[in-house]
């Protein structure tokens, strides 16, 4: 099936019309988001409907989805827990911070918790460095800042994620 | 006068709602400009005001517009939205509660140069604030600020926003430029720059939201009204993002030219529990090692006088760091940091951070002998001046800063190496 053409076609028009007509491969980033949008990675299928819709090759696809790091071409849990570590986080302990929450749910960063709901990543800096220690959430349909965290607060966090999936 | 230009929205509430940002002259100076300017008189006040690009090279912005090549059309507008630098977190903060007056500077470029398309190109992160400014853009529209023949000139403008996907390296202009075709994100061989030769292929004005977040006041109270923020030869406020190991960590627009003690004492009220102030990085992860030294907190943080300690104010994203903390750890990290963000386009800077990370990682460890603060050292001189951005230019800044300036750090983690997994199997082998 299409999944771009028969069910976000006017996203689709929408995200065509942002270039100008010969440039039509600038919108190869916003169809890869929207290919995204359901099942938070994107399809080998989605690829080749973007390959056909922008007249580039798959590869040409594909090669994108590797280069940025907010495209994914493995399904992972459903809510994406990013947590930076880099410099300026790490001096307000954010490394502590991602190993207590890693412990706390059982897993090691960049591994699914079993029930399918939450992937624990650490990232590169967010732009978010003096509320740090923080994360962002990445789902099929976008992303969403946690600053000035606490383990405490983001178990919380989680919990309610839990809570709403039942 | 107002201590703010560009974070007004801290004494003027509600200032991202138009009709607020409008009875504060909001657009103003873009219907001026357009019904009564010509393009090269905005382009002549926004040289004359001595404006620098705020995103860290801090190139004249007026001169940068002239460059753009009259001979070839059409002319693209992109605003650098990118801001990726560990440590920097103004763009953010300008986009989400001063948005139009970010905006309008968009349109005043735009005319200056005659573009009648801008790109706002965003980190991917920054979505929230992408969805918001799509809904600004759109107010814009209603209101007649954008769109075809502008109050009745013969002047068009549209503006989109387009999102990157966490690669670091877009922020670099040309590697921008590549990721918003549709591309890898790695930067171009320069010459030619985007003022000739930019978005597909046609002469583009690249700047920072900052930078252009300072073109409406300038447009519309003069360049000597902001000449008299700043010094001589870097005029205006600058948005200071303070971070690490301060008791107030935040943004603070400040004059350049405001020492570093002001800064890190006066508006982020000093070092965390009160330890000694060991290192500062002016300029992100980006930075060479500034040894907090009397003298160099009571240096002022502009363009000129920042290079004199060996390092240079770049985005101006200060992180504090005192003496808890080991320099080997810390250098460990900004080089993960490139190593991760390293494109991959370039040799030097592919290998170079590979290499560099292996053994920064075993000398933070304490498992590395002096000797591999040497091999560290050699890397990162024979990557310097050979990489074809500054990402891998600016990866070996801490480097050499550090070993150099803290050669202590380095004797104290070489000091009684900890035998590797590899030494000890080679042991128990023999």
């Amino acid at each position: 099936m299409k999944l771009l053409a028969e069910k976000y076609s006017d996203e689709v028009q929408t995200i065509l019309a942002k270039y100008p007509p010969d440039q039509k491969r600038s919108a190869v980033m916003p169809l890869l988001y929207l290919a995204q949008r359901e099942q938070g990675f994107v399809s080998f299928h989605a690829i080749q409907e973007i390959a056909e819709i922008l007249e580039i090759s798959t590869t040409e696809v594909g090669s994108i989805i590797g280069f940025y790091t907010l495209y994914h071409d493995q399904p992972g849990g459903k809510y994406r827990i990013q947590v930076c570590t880099d410099l300026p986080c790490a001096l307000r302990g954010a490394e502590q911070f991602l190993e207590e929450l890693c412990d706390i749910l059982g897993i090691q960063a960049g591994e699914t918790t079993p029930d399918g709901l939450i992937t624990v990543e650490h990232v590169m800096c967010l732009a978010a460095c003096d509320r740090a220690p923080m994360f962002q959430v990445q789902t099929g349909d976008g992303l969403s800042y946690h600053e000035n965290q606490t383990v405490e607060s983001a178990m919380r966090y989680i919990e309610s994620l839990r809570k709403m999936e039942k | 006068m107002s201590q703010y230009i560009l974070l007004r929205h801290r004494e003027i509430p509600d200032l991202n709602k138009l009709e607020v940002y409008r009875q504060y002259d909001g657009f103003q100076a873009f219907y001026k400009s357009v019904t009564s300017m010509k393009p090269d008189e905005v382009t002549e006040v926004v040289k004359a005001s001595g404006l620098r690009g705020r995103g860290g090279a801090g190139f004249p912005t007026g001169m940068k517009w002239a460059f753009v090549d009259k001979k070839n059309w059409p002319h693209y507008v992109v605003a650098n939205a990118d801001e990726s630098e560990p440590g920097t977190f103004k763009d953010r903060e300008i986009m989400e509660l001063n948005p139009f007056q970010f905006l309008e500077g968009v349109a005043l470029t735009a005319f200056a140069v005659q573009a009648n398309l801008a790109y706002i190109y965003l980190r991917g992160e920054f979505w929230q604030i992408a969805h918001q400014l799509e809904q600004r853009i759109a107010e814009m529209h209603s209101a007649g600020f954008l769109g075809e023949n502008l109050f009745g000139s013969n002047y068009s403008l549209r503006i989109h926003t387009h999102l990157g996907a966490g690669a670091y390296i877009c922020g670099e202009e040309t590697a921008m430029l590549e990721s918003l075709e549709g591309k890898l994100g790695q930067p171009r061989l320069r010459p030619p720059f985007p003022p000739s030769f930019g978005l597909f292929g046609k002469p583009t004005v690249v700047n920072n939201v900052e930078t252009l977040t300072n073109v409406p006041l300038i447009i519309d109270k003069g360049a000597e009204w902001y000449r008299q923020f700043g010094t001589e030869k870097s005029p205006g406020t600058k948005v200071f993002s303070l971070s690490g190991r301060v008791n107030r960590p935040g943004n603070y627009e400040l004059p350049l030219g405001t020492t570093f003690r002001e800064l890190i004492f006066e508006h982020g009220q000093g070092i965390s529990d009160d330890r000694p102030v060991k290192a500062i990085m002016a300029a992100g992860a980006s930075s060479s090692l500034i040894v907090a030294t009397q003298e160099a907190l009571d240096t002022p943080m502009d363009y000129e006088s920042v290079p004199s300690l060996g390092a240079s104010l770049g985005s101006a994203s200060v992180i504090v760091v005192d003496d808890t903390v080991s320099i080997p750890w810390l250098i460990n990290k900004t080089i993960h940091f490139f190593k991760h963000e390293s494109c991959g386009k370039c040799t030097p800077c592919r290998e170079g951070t590979f290499w560099m990370m292996h053994l920064t990682e075993r000398i933070a460890e304490g498992s590395a002998g002096w000797e591999d603060v040497e091999l560290l050292r050699d890397v990162a001189n024979q990557m310097k001046g050979k990489c074809l951005c500054a990402l891998g230019e600016f990866s070996i800044e801490a480097v050499l800063s550090g070993i150099e300036r803290f050669r202590n750090d380095f004797e104290q983690a070489t000091s009684s190496p900890a035998m590797t997994d590899i030494q000890q199997t080679a042991e128990v082998g023999s």
